[in-house]
């Protein structure tokens, strides 16, 4: 039904949907994109190797895919999304039987290409599915107690998946995807109260479940120098290379916590603190200038589009995808505990880079098709 | 399936609106929060971040700086610095440690007890810290180890200095250098910043007082480092700033003479110029070998010094107290005259012994001196005419006289060690024993027995201080470039030329800055006579050790102090000092001034458990104001090539 509708909806050519792109959205993720090939290129020493290469490699196909995605009828992402949340949820349980372990916990498949992270993926699955149910149901039923199983089952089953792996910064960045757009879809305070308190009752059996590095990552954030060798390492070591960059940075490849190897995991999570030592404290606020711009550019595609499912899927993707950038942006700047999330489109990492541009495709894709 | 229509559409988009507001508000906010945060990390507090990346990336190899050299008083070096081979490891740079020190054994002195201890502390040492694994290699050994370099990863041969003293006879008054303790580090705040492997620094005499100038600035090799501790590169070096020299007083002839002369005996002597308070000498006996410390001593070396009967780590000179004895009596006879308690044609007879409030007490000489006026009490040492003047002065004049003259008090800055003795008074025994001053403690301290108590130095400073005419006197042993003015000399040139100046003393030495320690000059004159009599005068106590060459003549006054109490049987059989018990013996004193007219020095001498001045340390001070005053001249002259105002 909807096939064939779109067969008659979709004159325009190729160049008309070109040009029917959000452009600043546009290159504010290519400039993005040109920005982290650099750090990468940093974070490798210096030299064209390593993850430097296969970053750009995979951003330049990546990036292709987001225009690729963007050129998809947008009601084709709100019909299969059911189906494309049960490829992911699945993908999830074949990481529990077949996912590659490393350093303890379970999170990859083997793709021979290379290892998908599904519960990347879920991270903007999430968001689709939801937008698109309560695309389907009424206004009134939003508040129905029948109406809410569906949506608990649907954040719980991921969320129950990812943390077991164990990933709790990725659980927990999905969890907050799903209650976004639960939230948007104007379910009730009173009923996210009662969840909450629901779930701060069971938190202590959680608790008891988490991992000896994950408590003490907890510990190490309420007081870094309790155990500044340990834990708390990490965070010190950023703080002391983000301030010491100073107002205008130590300059490109030259940042020295970076480069003596005093930042740990500089070419992942802590991109941004590398960035932040060369760059100092002009480049960190470009940055946050144009994370700013593409969340506020996502609203606004949200604003102009017509259809629920696109207005809920935008609004929730770009709370979602600001969420990522300051949790990830708060933990390196020792505001928040290491649970150990990516920066998007900066940090290095495939399964992370799919799914933000395919969040972002779809996104562009309700711009190019916000008529329909 | 699917329920659209219009209404429910706006209600929705409405909701969602609403609640992208919130949420848009809620971002707005946490904006703030992370640009806040970049603020006052990047901006704020940037300064802090960049020290501590900074401490982060560098990291310091102290160099040791020479240590200042001391030299006496013509610039010769008494402790120097000498060139050491020394041998450091860095267990960074080794891939095997144990082969390194297999291979090490091989090639120098290296005991397995001692391999043993090093790897103890490497094991708790960073590992790019250097440890010192030998630090007195013999050139032999030097040149084997650098021949075999190449197969010894991580050993490091290095040149170095460290002390060397020219002989023994001033490790008193120089100290000793060792390693650093860990009770120094605590105790001295200017070692806290000083991280350099095996570094010495001054224990006791001067080496220790004057220790924070001597080390200098340390230099440094600044490295660049990675996280795990690797050199990246050399990014500074400094040489360092070699320590502060010092010139003493001292006279190393002098001192090799003085020590020579008490070489068999426990004992000190301290030699003064009168006009300056200059230290010319000052040694004492036993005593040690400072260049064992240097490189650690040994256990056996250690625990002889330690155990020895007669203290070799004691600076006697100044950190020995003994009851002064007779040669008090020239201040209780100061005392009494300018108190005008007594006059000095007082005649008393003295039979051997007195009854005082019902105790008898005993003149040293059995058989009695016979009528004797001060001068002859003095010159040969009456007790009985002395219990007669404390009895008249009182102990609080006595011991206000004492105190003025330098007893009971620290009176040389330089040394930590030193000691202030005592000088009783009613209040003194109040304060610090709780009793009441008996009349009996008022005669023995007329005679410098009981509680008295003084060093050597300090009974040198009063014998100069009555030499120069009575004038107070700073002792020095350390030549401050700043103070070389000396009025006492100025005021004494001012009477040379003008001997008609009819200005009381006081008066005239109000423009010269000095302090008179007298009421009447003449009575100081009296005393000085006394002390002529007692060595150039038949009778005298020290007649036997006279110079009769008028340049070497000395005037000077014995002591002895009784450890114990003679027991009436011992008097009745008269029993002689070298009969008793060595430890039970009485300490020998002479302090006297040279030369007799116009006189330059004072000295005094003790020799513990010498038995009576007159026989142990009279002879000891005649040899010894014999090379001083051989040493007059070129002294003077020195003074003079300098340019110096003396």
């Amino acid at each position: 039904m909807l096939g064939s509708r779109m067969a008659i909806h979709t004159p325009f050519s190729f160049i008309d949907k070109f040009f029917n792109f959000d452009f600043i959205l546009f290159f504010s993720v290519l400039t993005l994109g040109i920005i982290s090939i650099f750090a990468q290129y940093s974070s490798s020493g210096g030299v064209f190797e390593f993850h430097a290469i296969n970053h750009t490699i995979r951003f330049f196909i990546f990036f292709i895919f987001f225009i690729f995605i963007s050129f998809i009828n947008i009601t084709f992402w709100n019909r299969y999304s059911l189906l494309i949340f049960i490829l992911f949820t699945l993908l999830l349980i074949a990481v529990k039987f077949f996912g590659i372990q490393s350093q303890g916990s379970r999170r990859w498949l083997n793709l021979y290409v290379f290892a998908l992270q599904p519960s990347e993926l879920m991270k903007v699955g999430i968001i689709l599915f939801l937008a698109n149910y309560y695309h389907r149901i009424s206004s009134g039923d939003v508040n129905g107690i029948k109406y809410l199983l569906f949506p608990i089952i649907a954040i719980s089953v991921p969320f129950m998946l990812v943390v077991t792996q164990p990933d709790l910064g990725t659980a927990i960045l999905i969890l907050f995807s799903g209650i976004i757009v639960t939230w948007l879809a104007g379910v009730r305070w009173k009923i996210f109260a009662y969840l909450s308190l629901f779930f701060i009752i069971l938190a202590p059996i959680g608790i008891s479940f988490l991992k000896p590095y994950q408590k003490s990552r907890i510990l190490s954030f309420l007081n870094p120098d309790l155990d500044p060798l340990g834990a708390g390492y990490q965070i010190i070591q950023s703080k002391i290379a983000i301030g010491s960059g100073g107002l205008f940075g130590k300059g490109f490849l030259n940042g020295s916590q970076a480069y003596l190897d005093f930042l740990p995991e500089k070419h992942t999570d802590f991109i941004f603190t590398l960035y932040a030592e060369e760059f100092g404290f002009f480049g960190s606020i470009f940055m946050v200038f144009l994370y700013f711009l593409i969340t506020y550019r996502i609203v606004y595609i949200g604003n102009v589009t017509r259809s629920i499912f696109g207005k809920l899927y935008c609004y929730g993707f770009s709370t979602a995808f600001f969420i990522y950038v300051t949790v990830n942006m708060s933990m390196v700047l020792g505001l928040l505990p290491i649970v150990g999330s990516p920066l998007p489109i900066l940090s290095y990492g495939g399964s992370s880079m799919l799914a933000i541009m395919l969040g972002l495709g779809i996104v562009m894709s309700c711009n190019v098709y916000k008529n329909n | 399936m699917l329920s659209f229509n219009s209404t429910n559409i706006a209600s929705k988009t409405r909701t969602i609106g609403r609640r992208m507001f919130l949420v848009n508000c809620f971002k707005a906010v946490v904006l703030i929060g992370i640009v806040g945060r970049l603020t006052s990390l990047q901006i704020t507090e940037s300064r802090k971040y960049k020290s501590l990346a900074d401490k982060n990336r560098f990291r310091e190899t102290q160099i040791a700086p020479p240590r200042g050299i001391i030299q006496d008083f013509f610039g010769n070096e008494i402790a120097s610095n000498q060139k050491i081979y020394q041998l450091h490891v860095v267990p960074e740079n080794t891939p095997n440690i144990d082969k390194l020190f297999f291979r090490l054994k091989s090639l120098i002195n290296l005991s397995d007890k001692k391999i043993f201890l090093l790897k103890k502390k490497i094991f708790k040492q960073k590992i790019w810290e250097a440890t010192i694994i030998s630090d007195n290699l013999t050139w032999s050994e030097f040149s084997r180890l650098n021949l075999f370099l190449h197969e010894l990863q991580g050993a490091q041969p290095v040149v170095s200095v460290a002390r060397f003293y020219q002989d023994n006879s001033s490790s008193h008054v120089i100290g000793y250098v060792s390693e650093v303790s860990a009770k120094d580090l605590k105790n001295k705040k200017y070692l806290s910043n000083l991280k350099i492997a095996g570094i010495a620094i001054g224990k006791t005499g001067l080496e220790a007082s004057r220790d924070e100038e001597m080390l200098g600035t340390p230099g440094y090799l600044r490295y660049e480092v990675n996280a795990f501790g690797k050199r990246i590169k050399q990014v500074s070096t400094s040489e360092g700033l070699k320590g502060e020299a010092f010139r003493t007083t001292l006279d190393q002839s002098i001192q090799k003479v003085a020590a020579e002369n008490l070489k068999n005996v426990s004992g000190a002597i301290c030699v003064m110029d009168i006009y300056n308070g200059d230290i010319v000498s000052m040694v004492s006996s036993p005593n040690f070998n400072p260049n064992s410390f240097v490189h650690g001593v040994k256990e056996k070396e250690w625990k002889d010094l330690i155990e020895n009967r007669d203290k070799p780590m004691l600076n006697k000179a100044i950190s020995g107290l003994y009851p002064p004895g007779s040669t008090i009596k020239t201040l209780t006879a100061l005392s009494a005259l300018e108190n005008d308690v007594v006059n000095p044609n007082l005649l008393i007879r003295c039979k051997g012994y007195i009854d005082f409030y019902g105790e008898k007490f005993h003149c040293w000489k059995k058989k009695g001196h016979g009528v004797l006026d001060m001068k002859g009490a003095i010159k040969r040492s009456c007790d009985i005419y002395f219990y007669e003047v404390a009895r008249r002065l009182g102990v609080d004049r006595l011991a206000k006289t004492a105190k003025k003259f330098g007893l009971g008090q620290r009176v040389l800055p330089s040394f930590k060690e030193e000691k202030a003795g005592i000088v009783p008074d009613t209040k003194w025994k109040l304060n610090q024993i709780g009793k009441n001053w008996y009349l009996g403690e008022t005669l023995h301290a007329g005679i410098g027995q009981g509680y008295f108590s003084s060093t050597p130095l300090q009974l040198c400073l009063m014998t100069a201080q009555l030499a120069n005419g009575g004038f107070k006197l700073k002792p020095r042993i350390l030549i401050d470039d700043n103070d070389q003015t000396n009025s006492l000399q100025k005021y004494l040139d001012f009477k040379k030329e003008n001997p008609n100046d009819s200005r009381t003393v006081d008066q005239q030495v109000f423009n010269f800055n000095l302090e008179p320690l007298f009421r009447n000059q003449e009575n100081i004159n009296f005393v000085k006579e006394a002390m002529f009599a007692a060595s150039n005068e038949p009778g005298g106590t020290s007649y036997a050790s006279r110079h009769k060459n008028k340049k070497y003549m000395f005037a000077g006054k014995t002591g002895s102090s009784q450890i114990r109490k003679f027991t009436e049987e011992q008097r009745i059989a008269e029993v002689k000092q070298k009969d008793i018990t060595y430890l039970e013996r009485d300490h020998a004193w002479f302090v006297a001034f040279a030369p007799v007219k116009d006189p330059k020095y004072a000295i005094s001498v003790l020799v513990e458990h010498g038995g009576t001045g007159s026989s142990a340390a009279a002879p000891i001070a005649k040899q010894v104001i014999k090379k001083v005053i051989e040493r007059h001249e070129t002294r003077s002259n020195h003074l003079y090539r300098l340019g110096e105002n003396i």
